[in-house]
């Protein structure tokens, strides 16, 4: 007496299905790669709890409908959106602005991006089919990620930025990402960044939007970078209060190459950002770091996925969470070391403060090792402010918010201060400062 | 690295290979017919003279697990198993329900625990002796052939018997605490377990008796086909004390054999329970043939306030490990320890590790695991440690190392940790130099080097643990005890 399982759609399933058929005649490239993109959605629905991956961020549940898509963003909506972005603005950069996950191409930022830099819009590049484009899914664990697989779908705009080989910009490349919109609206953007063998460039990545309005971005960037390459990248989430922000990250390294990320987080209402890395060539390094400063009621989760595919590799992953109100914080890290990739060194740390009763925190600190001769460790700590440093702080005479504050910079210090650029790093502890006054 | 290369040996020596537990015993046995259906059910609980009650919760859950699915999620790869192709009881022909007494007992059982290092007759004999300090159940397929110390356990109001016996002489007893820890639904295996379960230990200290001696239950599997279903129930009132171990083999069988028991444990106010498992089943030959399927739910429930319940296991065999002994810390100022070595060799695959869940205020626990995979083996730790809303002043310690041995083999760490409480402090560790800084630094200061340092008090806390197995399991642990944290993974 086997029971019949009927699937049940939610709206939002039901929405995302009617969109996709409703659209797919107007979108960008070959329909049967978004098809194709879709089939796993199309089975299983949004991704939820009793989905592994996604235990601590049911997405079918936080997605109450999906939302109609941003359209090319017109002159006014341009003007808007241009004065609202405020992050990294004191940072002297090169600077590519997506509105909506559209790329604004007419505000003449691609000629003035330093020589060398090539920067097309990723609509225009699936429209030619540019050759370039057969770079795009090279990290083999992000394939089948429902919220990737959804992205390439519904994928609207973008960009396609190559660094040429050898090339060392002094100034960092910023790409903005501006919402705007007076009701709830989705993006679905995906930058390819190409660095060829030797150059070395800064990537900073923000992400703005209206407060009170509950838009979904879902966005996608993905490094290629080649034999010893450099990459610093930066990334801000200061989405609005309301949004349901998903974005993805995928870096594939080549031999002797380094890459850097930090994904600072203080906006949207729930924030997924994965991390899919993994290492294609000998002796390369990464550090995927992250900082976290929820409260009210806001939801964020960090999961990434490091790849030891090859020998002689290290990666080191720190995380700092800080969470006030109702906040949920979710650490999802998982460091793969496949057979013969002998000598890896990895190392995954997860810190959490939590400042008050109602804040919860989940972490999964994860380890596949298939190779003996590696030094891998994990460590995640949960707890909150150490009451004998206030207390010593305070009979140095700091007020107890004062001393909290203190403390907290302290905590999140780490790895903002391991940022090289000047301007950038004092533009995050800013933030940081900023969000710890709002507290009081 | 002389260090590495000892443990490398001394796993060598565990190889299952080496399995020197594979001998069968041939004797008559009596069994259910081939299957499981409610017929089957039935016929335990027959053989069992059980009260209705017994068969009607029997009947309940064959027919709840009748409609669940087989668990998937843990790391382990398996052929599917056919479970209407098993049996599931088997005794020796002419076995009597009741207290038997060993002259009753066919010689080539009590053959076969002697081989097995568990001498019953000479145990029979040192009853009422001093210094002699084991009482051992002995758990034979799917009947428990001899209890000692009965006698004497008695004298201090200790109940330590068969559960079928139990359910016949203490009924109220088992009925008040019987599915309270692992109920019936829990899991896939739990359930059958709970239909189809044919004996296994039943213990009850009463309130402010520390145990007079260990109690022990010892199991084999023997027959063909059969799968062991074992219950364990063990239960300290108030203020009470008791230390519990477990041990395990099978023959060497080119075919698997499910072992899918339930341990239930239940601490109230002020007592503990220590429950120590050397886990040997037979693994399957080095190339994957044969071996124990081991998926056993082991739970204990700290109820009353300041009790204690400890774990630890030392796990060697299986062909497939499933297990996951948890603490369930309900009452304020409860304590949950976990302690295990799990040790993979052949192409063992090992799933294993505990759950902490912090409900009362002010609870405690620690986990200490450490895993060797060799061979072609896969080791995985597997964990949770929770912390609900009203939990405040929770701590954990969680330290989980790995070590691997060879380049085809895998080590896993998936620990989960789930804080709903500020006040509540995890750590989770697989870095080998924050032990203790305080231990460390005074070994150090004794001219130790980090290493030696960290062995000596990881080892020295097993140690703690293992010298208090009875003689014949310690052979086989102390095997395993100097093993070195050097080269390990987190």
């Amino acid at each position: 007496m086997a029971a019949q399982v009927s699937v049940i759609r939610t709206a939002a399933e039901t929405g995302l299905s009617e969109l996709f058929d409703r659209l797919k005649g107007g979108l960008p490239g070959d329909v049967a790669v978004r098809e194709q993109a879709l089939s796993g959605f199309r089975e299983r629905g949004l991704p939820h709890r009793r989905v592994e991956e996604f235990k601590y961020f049911d997405l079918r549940a936080l997605m109450r409908e999906a939302a109609p898509p941003a359209g090319r963003p017109g002159p006014t909506e341009l003007a808007l959106a241009f004065n609202q972005a405020s992050a990294f603005a004191d940072v002297p950069a090169a600077r590519l602005t997506f509105v909506n996950g559209h790329l604004a191409g007419e505000l003449s930022e691609i000629s003035a991006l330093p020589a060398g830099i090539e920067a097309i819009s990723l609509a225009d590049a699936l429209a030619s089919g540019d050759p370039r484009l057969a770079e795009l899914g090279a990290v083999a664990t992000a394939a089948t990620n429902p919220v990737y697989q959804l992205n390439t779908a519904f994928l609207r705009d973008g960009a396609v930025i190559r660094i040429p080989a050898g090339l060392a910009p002094a100034q960092p490349l910023a790409l903005r990402f501006v919402n705007t919109g007076a009701s709830a609206f989705s993006t679905a953007s995906r930058v390819l960044v190409l660095v060829e063998e030797g150059a070395s460039v800064t990537v900073l990545e923000s992400h703005e939007g209206p407060d009170g309005i509950g838009y979904q971005p879902n966005g996608v960037v993905e490094f290629v970078v080649g034999d010893r390459a450099q990459v610093k990248h930066v990334r801000l989430n200061a989405e609005g209060s309301d949004a349901l922000a998903l974005s993805t990250l995928t870096v594939k390294l080549g031999a002797e190459a380094s890459f850097d990320t930090l994904n600072t987080v203080t906006g949207s209402q729930s924030a997924r950002h994965q991390v899919f890395l993994m290492f294609a060539g000998e002796n390369s390094r990464a550090a995927v770091d992250g900082v976290t400063l929820l409260k009210g009621s806001q939801h964020a989760d960090s999961t990434l996925v490091v790849d030891h595919a090859v020998p002689h590799c290290t990666s080191r992953e720190t995380f700092k969470t800080i969470l006030d109100g109702d906040a949920k914080g979710v650490f999802q890290g998982k460091i793969i070391v496949r057979p013969h990739a002998q000598k890896t060194d990895g190392g995954m740390k997860s810190d959490t403060l939590l400042l008050s009763d109602g804040a919860s925190m989940n972490n999964k600190p994860e380890l596949e090792i298939f190779a003996d001769d590696v030094v891998c460790g994990h460590g995640a700590t949960c707890g909150a402010l150490d009451e004998d440093l206030l207390f010593y702080l305070r009979s140095r005479g700091l007020p107890a918010r004062e001393a909290e504050s203190l403390l907290l910079q302290a905590f999140v210090g780490p790895p903002l201060e391991a940022l090289e650029n000047d301007a950038v790093r004092d533009g995050l502890v800013a933030r940081v400062e900023g969000w710890l006054a709002n507290r009081a | 690295m002389p260090a590495v290369q000892e443990t490398i040996e001394r796993v060598k020596l565990i190889d299952v290979d080496q399995y020197k537990y594979g001998f069968e015993t041939e004797i008559e046995m009596e069994k259910a017919p081939r299957g499981l259906s409610e017929e089957t059910v039935r016929f335990i609980s027959a053989k069992k003279n059980e009260p209705a009650w017994m068969l009607e919760w029997r009947l309940d859950a064959y027919r709840r697990w009748r409609t669940m699915r087989e668990p998937d999620w843990a790391r382990v790869d398996y052929p599917k198993i056919d479970y209407d192709d098993l049996y599931y009881y088997a005794a020796p022909k002419g076995f009597k329900e009741g207290p038997a007494s060993l002259d009753d007992l066919d010689p080539a059982i009590l053959e076969t625990y002697k081989k097995l290092g568990i001498p019953l007759r000479e145990v029979a004999m040192l009853e009422g002796i001093p210094g002699s300090n084991v009482a051992v159940d002995a758990v034979f397929d799917s009947v428990s052939v001899a209890t000692t110390f009965k006698a004497e356990l008695a004298k201090a109001g200790v109940i330590f018997m068969p559960i079928s016996e139990a359910i016949r002489e203490h009924p109220d007893l088992v009925r008040q605490y019987l599915g309270t820890v692992v109920p019936v639904t829990d899991n896939y295996f739990a359930t059958l377990n709970s239909a189809v379960f044919s004996d296994g230990s039943f213990v009850y200290i009463p309130p402010g008796v520390r145990c007079p001696m260990e109690l022990s239950t010892y199991f084999r599997i023997n027959e063909r086909n059969t799968g062991q279903f074992e219950r364990t129930l063990i239960i300290a009132d108030k203020g009470s004390y008791v230390s519990y171990l477990e041990g395990c083999t099978a023959p060497r069988r080119d075919e698997n054999q499910l072992h899918a028991a339930v341990v239930e444990l239940v601490t109230l106010d002020d007592a503990e329970i220590k429950y120590s498992t050397v886990q040997n089943w037979y693994p399957g030959d080095s190339e994957g043939k044969g071996g124990i399927y081991n998926f056993v739910t082991k739970r204990g429930d700290c109820r009353g306030k300041n009790s204690i319940i400890t774990w630890t296991q030392v796990e060697t065999g299986s062909a497939i490990t499933w297990k996951y002994p948890s603490c369930i810390l309900r009452g304020d100022g409860s304590r949950g320890e976990f302690y295990s070595i799990a040790i993979s060799n052949g192409k063992q695959q090992v799933d294993s590790g505990t759950k902490m869940i912090h409900l009362g205020k002010n609870t405690t626990s620690k986990v200490i695991s450490k895993g060797i995979a060799a061979g072609r083996s896969d080791n995985t730790y597997r964990g949770l440690i929770s912390a609900h809303r009203r939990a405040t002043g929770a701590r954990n310690f969680t330290n989980c190392d790995s070590l691997l041995i060879g380049d085809q083999c895998g080590a896993h760490t998936v620990p989960y940790l789930e804080s709903n409480n500020a006040s509540a402090v995890f750590e989770h560790e697989a870095t080998t130099s924050k032990i203790s800084e305080d231990q460390m630094f005074y070994c150090q200061s004794r001219g130790l080097s980090d290493e030696e340092a960290v062995a000596l008090i990881v080892n020295g806390f097993v140690k703690e643990v293992l010298q208090k197995l009875p003689m014949e399991f310690a052979v086989e642990a102390q095997k395993l005890i100097a093993i070195s944290l050097e080269g390990s993974v987190g």
